[in-house]
């Protein structure tokens, strides 16, 4: 009795606060039929807002995992003064506010910042900033313990065979890692497509030229366009499913080949 | 001195170049300070640019308490809200069977994939204006509430779920065996051993509630002394070209997110120790 009150209540609270709105964006966005949602996506600023959104991913993303990766290897594999600090500071993108993580890149590269250019703000090199900043963390936390794991048994085997740095490196450590990576990877890119607040304050919110996918569902809801917001929040809510999807069949494949 | 009390590394790499590292480990603080570290300090210099007496101004202005007060007090709520529901969902994961748990299961994730812009849009369809259901909470403080519960959803469920898996059964079984009650059991055997999971997951819930922005800014109405949270405050700010004074909430904002961190470290390091 008690088992199935706590079943209902759990999944009670579930349905209320996550799958019946997720439901319902579903439902608003294509109340109008399919062509006037497609319609409302495929407006040139849509189009660009889309093209903005997968070029920052794409720059971001690799820049992440070239650091990501670098760290946890550094962190992982040799002890020096500061590495518990540097281990600590790694995680500080995931306590800080987004609205605050614009605000500091702002007061950096802004025109009257401490490096002071323009070009950065309010385009796109200030969002990608932006977007490397609250996705930094992801990469180093998922390589980090399978390196930690997994010990340095192989590549000091390759490397009394007579193996380089960097052969060891390509042929033992990445293979070795490639599951952390691919999950830091994924994780990173479902940060960066839905990041808001840090690109908001730094993209100055120009439609057509500095508006991402994110930026766009806000710029279309302020507008009064409620079929744009729900449209492209529709998008947004597939990459983000997709994302999710991807990430538990690469999980279960992982967990099938160990 | 933790350095050196420090066991020595027994296996480590001891084939690469002396340059590798150095310059492996070069290049991440680098990259570490310029991205992330030089910005967050300038906004901490930012904060006391016109001296000491401004920024004490800037955080005690009426608008500033107002929206700081409400930012921790809903941030407080739902992490109470989540270590109750999130630690029911968990058990409910771990301990019951039902055809399509495991859909259940990776539908906790939703909330980290989808958007922050979206997950406020989503509430807005539902118990926004013109909602199916009748209710409209937007431009209240529930819709705040409901905002940061939707986006803390994962944190407690996915930190105390692998501890309740590991949990070994024999002492429940025996307590049930000398005639504890179901309620007696989970508090005196259960829930101290889930403790530090179900504290380092509302900690995590309270850090993410005090900085959210995204999920909050559509469906709250950003109405001052009512609805406004410190991130759209400090948004406000920096739109309005005041940076000196988002600068100063800002910091006040961290040094909370912060200490209450440390403060959750603490007591989960406590609970694992005893």
């Amino acid at each position: 009795m008690s088992r199935i009150a706590l079943r209902s209540i759990a999944i009670g609270y579930l349905a209320a606060l996550l799958v019946v709105p997720v439901g319902m964006v579903f439902y608003r966005a294509f109340e109008k039929g399919f062509a006037t949602a497609w319609d409302a996506v495929t407006t040139p600023p849509a189009q660009h807002a889309f093209y903005l959104t997968c070029m920052i991913a794409l720059v971001a993303v690799p820049a992440n995992a070239l650091f990501g990766v670098t760290t946890a290897w550094v962190l992982a594999r040799h002890d020096f003064r500061g590495r518990r600090v540097l281990d600590v500071l790694i995680d500080l993108p995931f306590a800080v506010s987004p609205v605050i993580v614009g605000l500091a890149l702002v007061l950096v590269w802004g025109r009257d910042g401490w490096f002071g250019m323009t070009g950065v703000i309010f385009s796109a090199p200030g969002m990608i900033l932006a977007t490397i900043f609250i996705s930094l963390p992801f990469v180093v936390r998922e390589v980090l313990p399978v390196l930690e794991e997994e010990g340095t048994d192989q590549e000091e085997a390759a490397s009394t065979l007579g193996a380089r740095g960097w052969q060891t490196f390509w042929r033992i450590t990445l293979p070795t890692i490639r599951w952390g990576l691919t999950y830091g990877v994924v994780l990173s890119t479902a940060r960066a497509i839905g990041e808001f607040g840090a690109v908001a304050v730094v993209s100055g919110k120009i439609s057509g030229r500095t508006e991402t996918l994110t930026l766009f569902v806000e710029d279309r809801f302020q507008s009064l366009d409620l079929t744009g917001a729900y449209a492209a929040g529709v998008v947004l809510a597939l990459l983000g499913v997709s994302v999710l999807t991807l990430m538990t069949l690469l999980q279960r494949r992982h967990q099938r080949s160990r | 001195m933790t350095v050196a009390a420090r066991p020595p590394r027994a296996r480590r790499a001891g084939n690469l170049q002396i340059g590798g590292p150095l310059a492996a480990g070069g290049f991440s603080v680098a990259w570490l300070t310029l991205i992330v570290l030089i910005p967050l300090a300038a906004v901490v210099a930012r904060s006391f640019d016109d001296g000491l007496g401004s920024f004490f101004d800037d955080v005690t202005a009426p608008q500033a308490v107002a929206a700081m007060k409400l930012t921790l007090v809903a941030s407080l709520i739902v992490a109470a809200i989540d270590a109750v529901m999130g630690t029911l969902i968990a058990w409910v994961l771990v301990r019951d069977e039902f055809p399509g748990k495991s859909v259940v299961n990776a539908l906790i994730d939703l909330p980290f994939a989808l958007p922050t812009i979206v997950a406020g849009l989503v509430l807005l369809a539902l118990y926004g204006p013109k909602g199916p259901i009748g209710i409209n909470i937007a431009y209240t403080r529930v819709a705040v509430i409901m905002a940061l519960l939707f986006i803390t959803l994962p944190f407690v469920v996915r930190a105390v779920q692998p501890v309740l898996m590991a949990l070994e059964r024999d002492v429940e079984e025996a307590a049930q065996s000398l005639g504890a009650r179901p309620w007696t059991i989970f508090r005196r055997i259960i829930l101290p051993a889930l403790r530090p999971a179900i504290l380092a997951g509302v900690g995590l819930s309270f850090g993410r509630a005090v900085g959210e922005f995204g999920s909050i800014v559509l469906i709250s109405g950003n109405l001052p002394y009512k609805t406004e949270v410190a991130s759209v405050l400090v948004y406000g700010q920096i739109e309005s070209d005041n940076t000196t004074g988002a600068a100063a909430v800002s910091v006040v904002l961290l040094a909370i997110s912060f200490l209450v961190l440390l403060g959750i470290s603490y007591v989960a390091r406590r609970g694992i120790r005893r």
